[in-house]
Order: structure tokens, then sequence, then C-alpha cells
């Protein structure tokens, strides 16, 4: 099977049910991407396919095969990642920081959408969860992102 | 004990001898994934034998500082980090005295070790210690590194070392205009001998301590590239993923479809834990998903097994349990007569008061890395927050010496007291058996599902109150007894004849003038493995306390927060931090009123003396369909004096956090034995849309230094509780609050 992952082809050969989050970590070696809960509760394994923000820990790799999956390793060379990752080192949001790569891509898809969010727009978007309690860096950071 | 280098000095050969200057070899990143040894403390193995009885913890710089020839200074720091700032915290305190920006320090979790001993003759990243326990120790090393470098600056310069001084990063002569970057004398200050005595910085000079520095670790942290224990590999690993017995306790007995089993892809063996099957295969998926499909007979754990899990076990009837003890308990503070005060008393108020058992939650699930070593040696990664403590126990059951047992602490994806040695709530046992089975190197990850099942838990209590009020309405005595286990006597010891701090740390200690007290103290074993959650007895006996202040107000007919303050006239700091938080909330008021919006609003405050610090602490609450939604918390901590007052900030409002995800949902709840919640599908944890507005105040009393990650919790569930009970017009005596029937008083 052929991923599109960050721009460049991968050839994988594992079950197609596999879900995306172990190939990135395990077979790939990509661990920006995070194993929190498995169930698409938390959000820690957040990815962008085709530019949406998706939980991939339940994202079996059949289901992405010739879409385009971009991880938090290749945030920072996409634009609105770029802008994203400044507002989030100005605005001081990590703290153990563990959530924080899928925070980061829920943004940045969530301003890829909506370049301009309302305070309601970024409520309805970011929904990952933190047990650090970082909700309110994130918001500000948000908000500094889509000023930038 | 704690001797690692038997190894280090064969790779280190070269650098013995040398007080600063450690090899670049193992630190950081050039530790992982190859076969180089992480501990590469610089003297040979028999002088740090002899070291290793007599050294002064945090005296020798060689074990902490190593400057590198471009300047960056590599800092290996006595504590984990988990969130909390403790590296960046390090760097402020360090670079403050050895003139060095803290941007131009990359920090490390240190190995294990007699030099990193600064918590009290131990080593422990917990119970909001770090900072305060090393602050000063930690300038003294900076300072003495620094003229060492101000030294060799003269022999290099050719100048008396008087006429030296230093600017960020280099030696300055100012009379002939030369400077000498550390690094170019780092390799010749390493030759020279500790200085006795430093002097240190003054406070008006400082720099970056006190100043609101940035994080060192928030670039990688926002983009992926910080490393924890899961995402570690080592060449030729293999991954394992575990079943536990659903009671702990319980052994796997027959299985029943193994054959099926070891033809699943990826497959490399079955293994028989205490306790657990696991296993072991090419990928992390691929294990768990064989380990899922086993079908396990699991037997009844022996009679006599200490700390099995009952059939029957169910946290509604052990707190029924708790409730029904009658009697006084064991005293850990008394003044005045309590009881015979409350005999001539005007008025008793009685109430009792519970919470449950809590879950960590923390986003990482556990794991460890075990490898074998030619030589030996065992090497784990493996989050922890105690190494010296874990390289113990990992050297007992690997049947080795604890020198021969190499210990990697990495970043920690969420601390909040999860990673202490609880024994059966720690994977690196299940590692190291596995890896031994293999004669390969195992990364052991429990899914969040096993971590459910295993974690230590925050233990439950309940709390039976009584207060006499005179006839003005002022509380005159007060009697609590503390009905439950606390974590400290669980996991250090506890004697029968005296209370464990933890079970009452929160109810005793309170800082109210009232003049006869008594706090007492029954023991009941908690069928649960409990362990340490953030501010530990804190977490829920400032609650019960702190709304029962309330109840006694209210009966008394006192407002809660003018009888606060009366009962602080002699406590000038915590009046003055009352006032502080009152002033930044813009004024008490209870309430109940009706803000902007048209929402029916009520405030509580709360005040709490956690872990040397003060709090104060008011919350704004509403109800909307009998759900509390809290709008604003105001904090005023006064932690002595401090270090960063951004990290402050981050560290309240992550504690605000906690604090009210522990008050509104959650809870563990075990039927049969069984917990009902094995992932936060059916734990529910603060949500971004529960967030409060945090404001935050300072206060610099001047005191001896107090901690900071966890004081600002205690206040926020008692905060919110009174609030609510305003609004309710019934007393909250329970935590979560959503266990709470308040529909139909909505504002």
């Amino acid at each position: 099977m052929e991923l599109s992952i960050n721009g460049t082809k991968h050839q994988v050969d594992i079950e197609p049910d596999t879900p995306l989050l172990w190939v990135l970590r395990d077979e790939l070696g990509m661990t920006g991407t995070k194993y929190g809960c498995g169930l698409a509760q938390c959000g820690a394994c957040t990815v962008l396919i085709d530019g949406q923000a998706t939980r991939s820990c339940v994202t079996p790799i059949e289901s992405v095969e010739g879409a385009e999956i971009m991880t938090i390793e290749a945030v920072a060379e996409d634009p609105v990642g770029q802008k994203v990752v400044e507002a989030w080192v100005s605005n001081q949001v990590p703290q153990c920081g563990y959530c924080q790569s899928g925070q980061v891509l829920a943004a940045t898809a969530l301003l890829k959408q909506s370049p301009q969010p309302t305070d309601e727009d970024i409520a309805g978007a970011m929904v990952n969860l933190c047990r650090c309690g970082t909700y309110n860096a994130i918001a500000a950071a948000v908000r500094d992102a889509a000023q930038a | 004990m704690n001797d690692m280098t038997s190894i280090a000095a064969q790779a280190m050969a070269s650098e013995n001898g040398k007080p600063f200057k450690l090899s670049r070899r193992g630190f950081l990143g050039s530790s992982l994934g190859a076969l180089v040894l992480g501990v590469t403390l610089p003297a040979g193995r028999v002088r740090a034998q002899a070291a290793a009885a007599s050294v002064a913890p945090g005296s020798r710089i060689a074990a902490f500082l190593e400057i590198r020839a471009d300047s960056i200074v590599l800092f290996r720091s006595a504590f984990i980090e988990g969130g909390q700032g403790i590296f960046t915290a390090m760097a402020q305190i360090v670079g403050e005295e050895l003139d060095v920006d803290p941007v131009n320090f990359v920090v490390e979790g240190a190995p294990p070790g007699p030099d990193y001993l600064l918590t009290g003759g131990a080593r422990f990243t917990g119970g909001s210690m770090s900072v305060r326990m090393s602050y000063d120790t930690m300038r003294k090393l900076g300072a003495s590194a620094r003229q060492m470098l101000l030294q060799a600056a003269a022999t290099r310069l050719g100048v008396p070392v008087a006429e030296l001084t230093t600017e960020p990063g280099r030696a300055v002569h100012a009379a002939s205009g030369r400077t000498v970057p550390y690094g170019e004398i780092a390799d010749a200050a390493a030759e020279l001998p500790i200085p006795a005595n430093v002097v240190l910085r003054d406070r008006a000079d400082f720099r970056w301590i006190g100043k609101p520095v940035a994080r060192l670790d928030a670039r990688d942290k926002s983009t992926g590239k910080a490393k924890y224990a899961i995402d570690l590999k080592v060449d030729g690993m293999l991954y394992a993923a575990v079943q536990h017995s659903p009671r702990l306790g319980g052994e796997p007995g027959a299985l029943q479809n193994e054959a099926a089993v070891r033809g699943m892809p990826g497959f490399h063996s079955i293994h028989r834990l205490p306790g657990a099957v696991a296993v072991v295969a090419n990928s992390w998926w691929r294990a768990r998903m064989a380990v899922e499909a086993l079908q396990v007979s699991w037997t009844e754990a022996a009679p006599g097994t200490a700390h099995t899990m009952p059939a029957d076990f169910s946290t509604e009837a052990h707190m029924a349990t708790l409730k029904a003890k009658t009697g006084d308990g064991v005293a850990f503070e008394a003044e005045g007569d309590a009881a015979g005060a409350l005999a001539g008393a005007h008025r008793v108020v009685e109430a009792t008061y519970d919470a449950p058992h809590l879950a960590h939650g923390q986003l990482e699930p556990p794991s460890a890395l075990a490898r074998w070593n030619d030589d030996g040696t065992l090497e784990l990664w493996i989050p922890n927050q105690a190494p010296e403590m874990f390289q113990a126990d990992a050297a007992k059951l690997a049947g080795i010496a604890p020198d021969k047992v190499i210990i990697h602490s990495p970043m920690l994806g969420g601390f909040f007291g999860r990673h202490f040695l609880y024994q059966t709530a720690n994977p690196y046992p299940q590692a190291i058996l596995l890896s031994k089975a293999v004669g390969r190197p195992v990364k052991l990850i429990w899914s969040r599902e096993e971590e459910f099942l295993r974690d230590a838990l925050r233990p439950t209590a309940a709390v039976r109150f009584r207060a006499g009020l005179d006839a003005s309405g002022t509380p005159v005595a007060l009697s609590a007894v503390a009905i439950g286990e606390g974590p400290t006597g669980r996991w250090f010891g506890r004697q029968p004849d005296k209370v464990d701090s933890s079970a009452v740390e929160g109810i005793a200690g309170k800082v109210y003038a009232i003049p006869n007290r008594r706090v007492g103290q029954i023991h009941v074993d908690d069928p649960a493995i409990i362990g340490f959650w953030r501010s530990v007895g804190h977490s829920m006996n400032d609650f019960f306390y702190e709304t029962f202040f309330d109840e006694m107000a209210d009966a008394g007919g006192q407002d809660p927060y003018e009888l606060r303050h009366r009962l602080l006239a002699n406590s000038p700091r915590h009046r003055t931090l009352l006032e502080a938080v009152a002033e930044l909330s813009g004024g008490w008021r209870r309430g109940p009123f009706t803000a902007e919006d048209g929402t029916r609003r009520a405030r509580g405050v709360a005040m709490a003396s956690p872990f040397g610090s003060e709090v104060a602490t008011i919350a704004e609450v509403s109800l909307e369909k009998g759900e509390t939604v809290v709008h604003d918390v105001w904090v005023a901590i006064d932690p002595g004096s401090i270090v960063n007052p951004a990290i402050i900030g981050a560290q309240v409002n992550s504690a605000v956090a906690l604090g009210l995800s522990s008050a509104l949902f959650e809870e563990v709840v075990y039927v049969d034995g069984m917990p009902q919640a094995r992932n936060y599908d059916g734990y529910q944890i603060l949500t971004p849309d529960r967030m409060p507005r945090v404001h935050v105040r300072i206060v610099e009393s001047g005191a001896p230094m107090g901690g900071i990650g966890e004081p600002g919790l205690p206040g926020v569930p008692p905060a919110v509780a009174n609030a609510v009970s305003v609004l309710a017009g019934q007393r909250v005596r329970g935590l979560p609050l959503s266990k709470l029937n308040l529909k139909g008083v909505d504002g």
C-alpha cells in the first residue's frame, strides 16, 4: 500500500485495517503523533487528511490511500502551520506537551478552513483534551495565529 | 548504591578527574537509538565509589554541568520535567549565577547518583519540592563554576582574577577590552579545584530569576520533537502489550485460543507474567491486537496475598463503610479543649463530607523500554519521578546490583503524581521480564484501558465535622475526624498509633483562629491501589474543610469571606492574601447576583496552605440545566519568593483546570471489583468548553520559598462548591458536582 505523508510516498506492507497512528509511529518512526486513548476521545493523534483534522488512532490506513496526510513533523514547512507554531511558542502554550502535536494540527486545520475564526469557530474546532489544562493559552494562540 | 560509573569509566577514561566538562557522548539525543551509554559521570569507578558515600549532593559541578566549545551549557537536572517547567527554572537559577542566559542551556534529567539527592537527602520530583529544596544549592553550583571560569580566564589572559568580570557566556577584562567565551576556557576551568566559598549575586541584580523567562521546551513541544518514554526506540527492539487480570491478584490460568493467537500477524511470543499475560510482536498494534484476542482464564488470588482486589469491592459500599465508622480516631492536631467547647457551645453544626477515588488520566500512557546489555547491565527508559528508587527496585527484580541498572528518565507526558514507585501500577517490571525472556530490547506500552485498570488512585475519604459557635455566631470549637487511608503511609510505611499526615493535610494545618480544635483520623484500608495525585491530601481535604467553613458561617449568620477575614486578624500573611484575591476579583460579593448576560451567579471563596505556599481562591459560578458552569477563577498565591512568574501563572491555570475537573466530573467507580471506566469515554475529564477564565496574582511575602506545581489546586473545588451552594440553596457535601441533582435551580 502506498501512503502519501508530508509530500513523500511511503510503501507500507501491513494489514490494511491498521490504524494510521501506528503506521506513523512504529513503521515510519514518526513519533510526533501521539497515542492517548485509541478511541478518538482525546485527539492527541490528530493529523491532517487532505487538510481535515483527523484522529489517526481510529483511521485505518486503507481509508487514506491516495489522500495527502500531513503530520506534525511537517508543520513548520506549512505556511499556516508555521504561523500556528510561532503563536504556540509566543503564548508559551505547552506544559507537559504530550497533547500539543494534536492541538497544533487541529489549529492548523481550523485556520486553513477559516483564516479569521470567531471564538465560536475556535471552540468548535479546538476540542482535543489537555490534562495540563492549557486551554486558555491554546485559544489565545489560535487567535494570535489568525492575526499573524 | 547508585554508582553508575562502572560503565561510564570504561567509555570515559580520558575524562577522569575533571570537575566539569562531561563528555558529550551520551548526552541527550545521542543516547537514544544507539548503543552508547547514557550515563557518563566523569570520575573513575574507584574514586566515585569512595565519593558516593561522602559526596554532598549538589556540590560536584561535574555531575551537573558541561560547557561546550560553543559555550552552550548542558545541564543535568536532578528533577524530571513533566510540564511543571523545572528544566527552565533550573536554567534560570544556575544561569543567573554562572552568568549564562538560560536560552543557552540544554537540560535533561540526571541519571541516578548521590549528587542528585537534593530533596532532604533523597531524590523525588514531587511534593512541589524541586525549586524550593534545591534553590540555594543550585545557585551555589552556578556561582562556583563561574568562579572557576574566571580563574581560568585570568591564567589565559595573564591578569589578576580580581580584574576580571563576566557577562553572559564570557569572561571580560574591562581594562584591556579583551573577552574570553566560556567555551574556550571550560577545559582549563575543569582542572581547577571547586572554590570553598562563593559570593552569590544580589537579588536586586537578578536578570533571570524572578523574570518570565520563556520555557526551553516550548518549541520542541509545539513541533512534535519532544521525546517521551513512549516514543523511544533502540536497535533490535520488539514491542509488547499486556492484558491484566481484571482484578488485582488474579493470575493467568488457561489460554483457550493460544494457537490462533500465535498465528496472528507479527506475532513473536506469548508470556505469562505476574497478574498478566503479554504478547511480544514486531509492532505495538500487532502486540495489542494479539494480547487482547487472547482468551484467558484468571485464577483467584491465593489467600493472604497483599492488596488483592476483592471480588465484591464497590466504591459505594466502601464509602458507606467509611461513613459508618464511629469515634474520634487518633489525634493529629489538637489545641485548646475542642470537646469541652463543643459541649458548651451556643450552637453545634455537624456535617459529613466525602470525596471519591480519582484517576491520574495523564495523556501519555505508561510505557517501559528495557534492554539487557552484553556487559550484564540492564538499561531502562522509564517514566519516573524517583530514579534511585526505580533503580533499586529494578535491581531487586532483575537479580543484579543497583549499579548494573541504568535508568533514563525521559520527559513525562503528564505528571500529577502518576510516576512514583507503585509496584503494580508501573510497567517496567513486566518489561524487564519480557526483555530477558526474548533476549532482545522490549518496549512495553499499556493501552489506555490497561492504564485505567492499574493506575494508582487518589484515595477516597469521608470526614465528620462538628463545630461549636458562640452566641455571636463565631466558631469557637472545631472537631474533624478523617476516615480512610493516606498514600504516604501506603508507600512509606504506616505506624498504627500515628496519623499519616497525607490523610489529614488540608484539614489540619489550617490558619483560622478557632481556639479549640481537634483533628483526628480513623484508618481504614483502602481496597484500591492508592497513590499521590496532584496536591495529595489537600486535593480533597481543603474541599472538606473550606466548604464546611461556609456551613459554619451560614449557621452563625456570617458572610463567609468576612468570617475568614476576621479569623485571620492575627495572621497578616493570610489576611493580605485573602484581601488580594478579593481585590483581584473586583471586590468580594457572594451573590446571588445577575450577570450582564442575564445568568444568576454566585461566588465562593476558599483558602489553602499546601506545600509551603499560601493560596486564596474565588470562583464565579452559574447553573445551566443543572450543570455547574464556572466562569472565572481568581487565585492569589504567595510562594514566599519566586523564580518564574510566567510558569507560575501557567501552573496555576493548570491546577485550576485539574481541580475543577475533579470538582465537576471525576470519580472512579468500582462495581464487583472492577473499574467501570476504562477510557476517557467513561471517565470524563475537563474539556476546553468547561475551562474558566483564570486570573492570577502572585504575592511575594518574602516567607521561605514554597511550592508551585500543586498549591493552585486545593482551593478550587471548595470555592466552586461554595458558590454552587449559594445558587442551589443546599450545601454540597460530596464530589463530583455532576452527581448532584440541581435541575430546577437554574438562574
